[in-house]
């Protein structure tokens, strides 16, 4: 503690607000402290603790630890407003804190109860977890009021942060009760019929403030690379050019002469350059030399592994694992009047958060125990890896959490640690690395690139008796974690073909994956592997329905008979967008509905071509989504904004392209994302319904892709089957 | 070498080779973090400060060429964060990562400064060169117009 010194503006430093008299839920509550690191709150012996997840100030501050990265997905926000809700806590006096790193507290049970967010998961994990803790707050609450009052707990209610009892007409504030409740040892079990029920909801489902975004607004939100350690030394790194590559010969010569550079230190993937400031860091990589390990992936070329992916997609006998197998796929295939095929592909693509990759540690003399201050979706991933390389217990990691300045996947592993923990050692004080934009692009964790055969089996009448699905690519789950993890599910990549099933009522099915090989590194990406497989699924029902010149949309809703959140969604969409009428000269819209991450959205885009340039705009798009309950309807709206425009960038522009085993792009001049003046129109409509809460930061997402392939269709009258849909390759489709 | 400048309104000192990037002056040397790195390219706009008013990439700016003048970060834009623009972005909730939302309020504050009343293909023009990973763009456009709207 007291090593956080806010800049200058901020006026305060922790230590000063520490030392001053007024106590620790303001200091928690001054903007942009959100996730400064905090003293002990979930210690029992804090005055106004209610459990771990609580404290209550005697003047009714309420401090909730919620244990979600936020990085823009506005979930911190989202569950404690789910907490409030359930603990019945007055909304507007309620602040929150990172929690310290207990994941058998803290833990997300939809990820094996470690701290981690990612998978859209942080409100469909936490939803009964929270609300059954903060329903044991409340309990505590109102039973220490009925033992103050002598009367039964029946007798009493709650409104906002306080207990009533009607028949006396008394009551009091949670903040008064906290500081005389007797807080049990164990906290009381609630049955989880006694929750609230969503008609009771008096925060959920009102547009609420983000907690996070006062400190955006004037630069005092702290982010990990805004950290100030006192005797701080700077660092950054020169990474393998190829995955995996060690550094064999270092020549650090020009490097040293650099002023301000104090070490070049070799580490496993990289070689480290330590600085008295950041720019001495930075001039000293650019002054290194390095040879690197030579690998098996020097020699891989994305255009060709391309191919190649395609090339195995067709070769039916090569079976793969079998991830769906509905009815005799097979059999449907083989009885079939007609069967249509297609191939389908997208490539590497970069997250490009726009926080580079970035971590500070410090590390004891005797090297056993470690401070790190960090923004990562992985918190218990990176403590376990500190702990391992130190040779150390978890608990000798202490991990100081920060806004992500995005996340999409990228900020999950625990990539930094093998670099800034020996720089740290080395050193003797403590290490602020810093990657160069460059080397967070050259050291991407890709989406991975994928090839698919699609295949669907008709019957004399046109109706779909078999679906086939063959999907190929290098395994994210092996990556990230070994081939042993990939084992476990029996071979089946979770985040690789996420969103390759489907609701559409077709009797034969059969999904597979073929796992290559190729030594690049692969992650999760925004939508993970939604984002390629609903493209194809998609695009390839269109192409059925186009085929049989059925409306695409009859032609969905025919096949989601059963499906009423989906039939609703599109139909939603369908009245919004004006669905079959004229659209402007020159335009097309196009149609796509899938369930991602538990959540329904139907989705419209209104597309037009040049066909001389291949450039393709998007003018509008229409989404209509069910996500279940719905928390803060104005962060659904803001998410699904977002999603649009990442799905847009990702369909028009995105493309890592690999040679000799190295990625080509090296910033935004040659890896170029979406940009304001190619924003289209976006128009939502939310329509929640009665079950539990689901996943927002990146349901929409995949459904862009197939918008635009499918009203690309329309308007040249080929199938746009590759993503990119970047000008080159629309005008190798069109041949114009 | 010893450069002297003005920083939001308060003479400031540093210390570093001419050639420093004034990013690294402003967020390292002088502890004011609100100014981002996000490219060190001059492609995305999460560095921008003012220079005298205009707004400029301060990746981009070697710390010698500021000596003498006026350098206004996103900590020294109000007061108490009530520029019309930070009220219009807490309003609209514009922000989701916040990280390159700095850099946006300062490059729309500086065309503010020059053009009262903006069209929309002026704003859009405008912001064009700052990046925004998140997608917040359609926000940022309606703050703009409604922070115009009300005499930014």
């Amino acid at each position: 503690m007291g090593k956080i010194e806010r800049n200058p503006t901020g006026t305060l430093s922790r230590r000063g607000f520490l030392e001053g008299s007024a106590g620790l839920s303001f200091a928690l509550s001054i903007p942009g402290a959100l996730f400064a690191p905090r003293v002990a709150l979930a210690d029992d012996a804090t005055p106004g603790a209610i459990g771990a997840w609580v404290t209550i100030s005697p003047d009714g501050a309420i401090v909730l630890a919620i244990p979600v990265a936020e990085m823009g997905q506005g979930s911190l926000t989202g569950l404690a407003m789910v907490f409030a809700e359930e603990m019945d806590a007055d909304w507007s006096r309620v602040s929150t804190t990172y929690p310290p790193v207990k994941p058998e507290i803290f833990g997300n049970p939809i990820f094996g109860g470690m701290m981690v967010t990612y998978g859209s998961g942080s409100i469909r994990g936490y939803w009964d977890k929270v609300r059954l803790q903060a329903a044991a707050v409340r309990n505590v609450l109102m039973q220490a009021a009925a033992d103050r009052w002598q009367v039964p707990l029946g007798e009493l209610h709650t409104g906002p942060s306080l207990v009533v009892h009607a028949a006396s007409n008394r009551s009091m504030s949670y903040g008064e009760i906290a500081g005389f409740a007797q807080v049990p040892a164990t906290m009381p079990t609630i049955d989880k019929s006694a929750l609230k029920k969503m008609a009771d909801y008096r925060i959920l489902g009102k547009n609420t403030p983000r907690l996070d975004i006062p400190g955006k607004i004037n630069g005092s939100a702290q982010y990990a690379i805004d950290v100030q350690v006192p005797n701080m030394v700077y660092a950054t790194v020169l990474r393998t050019p190829v995955e995996g590559g060690t550094p064999e010969h270092v020549d650090d010569a020009a490097a040293l002469k650099v002023p301000g550079v104090l070490k070049v230190v070799p580490l496993k993937n990289s070689v480290g350059v330590v600085a008295e400031t950041i720019e001495a860091a930075f001039k000293g990589r650019e002054a290194l030399k390095v040879s690197w390990s030579s690998l098996p992936t020097d020699s891989f070329n994305s255009a060709d592994g391309m191919k190649d992916f395609l090339a195995r997609a067709a070769k039916l006998d090569d079976k793969g694992v079998s991830y769906v197998a509905k009815g005799d796929a097979d059999e449907a295939f083989a009885k079939a009047a007609k069967v249509m095929t297609a191939q389908y592909s997208s490539e590497y693509v970069y997250h490009a958060q726009m926080e580079p990759m970035n971590v500070t540690a410090s590390v004891s003399p005797a090297g056993d125990s470690a401070e790190i201050w960090i923004g990562t979706q992985g918190v218990s991933p990176n403590v376990f890896a500190a702990a391992a390389m130190l040779k150390t217990t978890p608990d000798k990691i202490k991990l100081n959490q920060f806004y992500l300045g995005g996340g999409y996947g990228r900020r999950s592993p625990a990539d930094m640690m093998p670099e800034v923990l020996p720089l740290a050692k080395a050193m003797q004080r403590p290490v602020k690395l810093i990657w160069t934009r460059e080397q967070d692009v050259k050291s991407a964790q890709m989406r991975p690139m994928t090839g698919h055969q699609v295949e669907a089996a008709l019957d004399a009448d046109g109706k779909v008796t078999g679906w086939r699905h063959r999907v190929v690519g290098e395994s994210v789950v092996a990556y990230r974690g070994t081939d042993k993890a990939l084992e476990g599910a029996k071979g089946i990549d979770g985040i690789l073909l996420e969103g390759s099933k489907h609701e559409y009522a077709i009797p034969n099915q059969s999904i597979a994956y073929l796992r290559e090989k190729r030594g690049i590194a692969v992650a999760a990406w925004r939508g993970i592997g939604a984002g390629y497989n609903k493209f194809v699924v998609e695009s390839f029902i269109d192409e059925i329905a186009a085929a049989q010149n059925k409306d695409p949309v009859a032609f969905r809703l025919e096949l989601l008979k059963d499906e009423p959140r989906a039939q609703a969604v599109i139909k939603a969409v369908v009245d919004k967008s004006g669905w079959g009428k004229a659209v402007a000269d020159g335009h097309a819209l196009g149609f796509s509905y899938a369930k991602v991450v538990e959540t329904y959205v139907a989705a419209v885009g209104e597309v037009s071509l040049d066909p001389k340039t291949g450039i393709v705009r998007a003018h509008r798009f229409w989404i209509a989504l069910d996500p279940g309950i719905v928390l803060n309807p104005d962060s659904v709206l803001a998410q699904t904004e977002g999603n649009v425009i990442f799905g847009l960038s990702q369909t028009l522009k995105e493309q890592v392209s690999i040679s000799g085993g190295q990625i080509e792009q090296n910033n935004f001049y040659d890896y170029p994302v979406l940009r304001m003046s190619e924003m289209p129109e976006i128009d939502i409509q939310v329509m929640p319904t009665d079950n539990p809460a689901k996943g927002m930061g990146e349901a929409s997402l995949p459904l862009v892709a197939p918008c635009v392939g499918n009203a690309l269709f329309k308007l040249a009258g080929k199938r746009f089957r590759a993503l990119p849909l970047s000008p080159e390759r629309v005008k190798a489709v069109t041949g114009v | 070498m010893a450069i002297t400048f003005t920083v939001n309104n308060k003479p400031a000192t540093v210390d570093a080779g001419p050639e420093t990037p004034l990013l690294w002056v402003v967020r390292e040397h002088l502890k004011l973090t609100g100014t981002k790195y996000g490219c060190g390219a001059g492609m995305c706009g999460a560095c921008t400060v003012h220079l005298d008013g205009k707004a400029m990439r301060s990746c981009q700016t070697p710390v010698a060429m500021v000596a003498g003048k006026n350098v206004t970060t996103i900590e020294g834009l109000s007061a108490n964060s009530d520029h019309p623009l930070q009220k219009a972005w807490l309003d609209l909730q514009v922000p989701q990562c916040g990280y390159c939302q700095s850099g946006q309020i300062m490059q729309a504050a500086a065309l503010l400064a020059a053009n009262k009343n903006p069209s929309r293909d002026d704003i859009v023009r405008h912001m064009d060169g700052n990046i925004c990973r998140c997608g917040t763009y359609p926000r940022i456009l309606r703050a703009v117009e409604r922070a115009a709207k009300q005499g930014a």
